[in-house]
């Protein structure tokens, strides 16, 4: 019995475009709700202080590197973007000479910046780059340190808030 | 012997053990590791670092295991809840001082304090007190000091007392304040100490040249053989990136035990030498000048071409592989010249016929330490050989009866019985010799040297020792090889071990001498010893009288000591080509082609060291510049002269070649001449100015920095 008013109901559903209905009525209901759509780049989505983008070389507040050339980036970076070449710094200290990371080879996932003892390598907000020449995939150490010299507010900030997480 | 064989019970698995032996070496054998810091296989047991705490079946407390004898009957547990937590406790208490800075230290990464924090290190310290902290000292330049992360095991103290013999390193104060150091601030200054790079557990000594440069789990590690002595130490190289970052000995009970000399250990640096030469130079008129390696090849081709065979000469050095020898012996034979000679520091050859096959050491290098009684004549051991001084010193501190002839004093740490440090060799070896004969008659060949020599007494006292000990051995150093009456001084030492019964041999320069032999590149013998029709030049003779066209091959004018003005003599020969690594004003002054060959490290190849022992390599870093291995530059040259026969593809190919033909060679020191030689004193050769400062024996230890700035080669350079 049951299975007969079914066949019929579905009969006269598919005369009648039933589904069709169904479905503008979605699109009828969302033509009266404001758009979510974001207008980049005069407008931005909202941003995890975890968000990891571009990487940064970062400083102590007296000037000094932080990075000590540990070598544990390098070592733990599944992608082998990081090439480092360390000796004897100035003050006998233990320094990078070299600090490459090919962007190319990079995939963010930020194991990098977990595996830092002393927070220098870190991943910042910045997501808009781009490359005009071939090598400038190449993030050498003058141009980390320069990124993290001027986002270091950001940077500090972001640090401060993950900190109880980690 | 079964008296001697105890059971005993090792985490519930019986085992035998040998009465008196301790645990530690015990459980090593059987494979169950113990922790531990102070013990270390070739060092006296010090039981300091209590690391080792095993439990002790009816022991009150956990016992160390490097210093419990094994008993009847003993059952030990290592890895009970009793000795693991003996074992933490230490370890909470190492960590307690030792600062956490592992990021920053060398040690990083190949630390067994790191690593055995890891197994049995708290996650969490619950010390909060202040740590202590340590001055670094200056030690030197080879090796770099951190002393707060010293957990005093006492190995480097060890090493000097019992290994060298030369305590260089020691303890002040107690407890908490207890400091290792060198007492006065000085270098430390014995050839071999910066095997305590090795033996410190923690990163406390550290390598100084390589400090900070890379890390121990970045680096490739490939097997090398060292290429400044006899001894042939078997050493590992660390690569990174092509590039060689440290050497560190690898385990060759035979030859170099664990240790390395400093000269094997730091001379990777004279690799990176700003003196390095980067592609084939050419002389025009005055002017040096950049050529490509077919133009530079060609021109040599072409003068060797213009020459007659006759009128070619071939030195080449002492540090060329067997491969290479070989090729450069093939060549020689192609241009129809016998003029070749790797001898550049002898400078008698006249009694070059009754060489041996090759240069020999008379025994084993192991079974130096076994001998009763030596006889070292004409030799400055510590410097020519570090490895053969230390056996040395084991013998002697085993009882041998160690006897010395040189004509300066050199200091040994070990007890010398007899040291005749004024000698000019031959009268001493002649008084032996005499004493030796007891009246009889001495060797025809010796007989017109021991004429009317009368021993003295130290001479009676030396003949007799050797005479009545068993394994007794006489050995002749790279000082009487250089000496102006070689071939007397190694027929009287011939007729010494003859007479008394004792092993006899002699050191031989550089790693190759006995390839350089037995690959024919001397000018009386080919391959495998075999007579040359036609006998050529010895290399004094090449550099006296200046052929058409003279090849140097891995050596600078430097290194060729047999005769004087080598460089001024070579400016005046028609056509010099040097196969070299390195290119300096003196290269420039004395040579018309330059064609850059790879140093040991860019070059595959075999060495066969003082005891006859083949020993091959490969290469282990990238050339530099356009530098290729010697055996290939070689071999490019025998096709473009069309000399046959040249087609090898690597250089096992060529050690195939000469493996086949050289069969059945048995290392023989006897003395096969019978025709006396003259007597002669060679009085004029003082030990010193034959002497090659243990730091400038060839061309890449001379541009290793570090090295060079050690007391020793500052000495050395004061001296000359």
């Amino acid at each position: 019995m049951g299975k007969m008013t079914k066949r019929l109901s579905s009969y006269i559903k598919t005369f009648v475009l039933w589904e069709l209905w169904r479905g503008l009525s979605v699109t009828l209901r969302n033509f009266f709700k404001p758009p979510v759509t974001v207008f980049y780049p005069e407008e931005k989505t909202p941003q995890s202080s975890r968000f990891r983008g571009l990487h940064a070389l970062r400083r102590y507040p007296n000037g000094e590197e932080r990075c000590i050339a540990c070598k544990l980036c390098e070592a733990v970076c599944p992608a082998l973007a990081i090439t480092i070449e360390s000796d004897v710094g100035d003050d006998g200290t233990r320094r990078t000479t070299q600090y490459d990371i090919d962007l190319f080879k990079c995939i963010y996932c930020g194991f990098c910046e977990e595996a830092c003892p002393v927070d220098a390598i870190v991943e910042t907000r910045i997501h808009e780059y781009h490359m005009e020449a071939p090598g400038e995939n190449i993030m050498t150490k003058d141009k980390l340190l320069a990124i993290g010299d001027k986002y270091e507010e950001m940077i500090s900030v972001d640090k401060e808030a993950d900190a109880k997480y980690r | 012997m079964t008296d001697d064989i105890v059971n005993i019970e090792i985490d519930g698995k019986a085992e035998k053990a040998l009465k008196g032996e301790m645990i530690i070496s015990v459980t090593d054998k059987i494979g169950t590791y113990v922790p531990r810091f102070c013990y270390h296989e070739k060092l006296s047991i010090a039981a300091n670092c209590r690391m080792c705490l095993v439990e002790v079946e009816n022991a009150p407390k956990p016992m160390p295991a490097c210093a419990t004898p094994v008993m009847e009957g003993m059952r030990i547990f290592t890895r009970s809840p009793a000795a693991i937590a003996a074992q933490k406790a230490t370890m909470e208490f190492l960590l307690i001082n030792h600062p956490l800075d592992c990021p920053i230290c060398d040690q990083g990464g190949e630390c067994e304090l790191q690593d055995l924090a890891l197994g049995y290190g708290r996650d969490i310290s619950r010390y909060t007190e202040r740590k202590r902290v340590v001055k670094d000292k200056d030690i030197g330049p080879l090796v770099s000091t951190d002393m707060t992360r010293c957990i005093h095991c006492t190995r480097c103290i060890r090493f000097g007392e019992e290994i060298t013999g030369l305590q260089e390193l020691g303890t002040t104060e107690r407890g908490e304040d207890m400091k290792i150091g060198t007492y006065v601030e000085k270098s430390i200054d014995h050839e071999m100490s910066a095997n305590i790079i090795d033996l410190c557990p923690v990163g406390a000594l550290n390598n100084k040249p390589y400090r900070y440069s890379a890390r121990a789990w970045e680096m490739m590690q490939r097997p090398t053989i060292s290429p400044h002595d006899c001894v042939g130490s078997n050493m590992n190289a660390h690569i990174l990136r092509g590039k060689v970052k440290r050497i560190v000995p690898r385990e060759n009970e035979a030859i170099n035990e664990t240790w390395l000399s400093d000269r094997d250990r730091f001379s990777y640096e004279g690799i990176y030498s700003g003196e390095r030469l980067l592609n084939p130079r050419l002389k025009t008129g005055k002017k040096w000048r950049d050529v490509s390696w077919d133009e530079g090849l060609e021109r040599l081709t072409v003068e060797l071409q213009k020459a007659s065979g006759t009128d070619v000469g071939i030195i080449a050095s002492p540090t060329s592989t067997l491969e290479e020898f070989h090729l450069l012996s093939n060549l020689a034979d192609h241009l129809g010249s016998s003029n070749i000679d790797y001898r550049t520091r002898q400078k008698d050859f006249s009694d070059q016929e009754n060489d041996p096959l090759f240069p020999w050491l008379g025994c084993k290098i192991e079974d130096i330490e076994a001998a009763g009684a030596i006889l070292l004549v004409g030799s400055n051991l510590r410097k020519e050989a570090p490895m053969i001084a230390h056996r040395f010193r084991k013998a002697a501190l085993a009882g041998a009866q160690v006897s010395i002839i040189s004509a300066e004093k050199y200091e040994y740490y070990f007890d010398v019985c007899h040291h005749i440090d004024d000698s000019n060799l031959v009268e001493d070896l002649a008084g032996i010799a005499v004493a030796a004969a007891d009246g009889g008659a001495v060797p025809d060949v010796i007989s017109d040297i021991c004429e009317g020599v009368e021993p003295t007494e130290v001479h009676k006292q030396i003949s007799a020792v050797l005479n009545k000990t068993e394994n007794a051995l006489v050995i002749s150093g790279l000082i009487a090889s250089r000496h102006s009456a070689f071939s007397v001084i190694r027929a009287l030492v011939a007729s010494i071990g003859e007479m008394t019964g004792a092993s006899f041999g002699g050191l031989s320069e550089g790693p190759n001498s006995a390839g350089g032999h037995l690959a024919g590149v001397i000018p009386h013998r080919q391959q495998a010893g075999m007579a040359r029709s036609r006998q050529g030049w010895n290399a004094q003779d090449i550099i006296n009288n200046s052929p058409e066209v003279t090849l140097l091959f891995g050596l600078e004018p430097i290194d060729v000591t047999c005769v004087d003005n080598v460089g001024k003599k070579l400016a005046s020969h028609r056509f010099v080509c040097a196969m070299t690594p390195y290119s300096n004003e003196s290269m420039e002054e004395s040579c018309n082609l330059l064609l850059p060959i790879g140093t040991f490290a860019e070059t595959s190849g075999t060495y066969v060291n003082c005891e006859g022992r083949w020993q091959s390599f490969g290469g282990i870093a990238k050339s530099i510049g356009a530098a290729r291995p010697g055996w290939r530059v070689l071999r490019v040259l025998g096709n473009l002269l069309d000399a046959g026969g040249f087609e090898y593809v690597s250089s096992e190919e060529v050690l195939k070649e000469i493996r086949a033909n050289i069969t059945n060679i048995t290392a023989d020191n006897t003395y096969k001449g019978s025709k006396p030689l003259p007597k002669t004193t060679g009085a004029t050769d003082g030990g010193l100015a034959i002497d090659v400062p243990i730091y400038q024996i060839d061309a890449v230890v001379r541009r290793a920095t570090a090295l060079q700035l050690t007391p020793e080669a500052n000495r050395s350079r004061s001296n000359n």
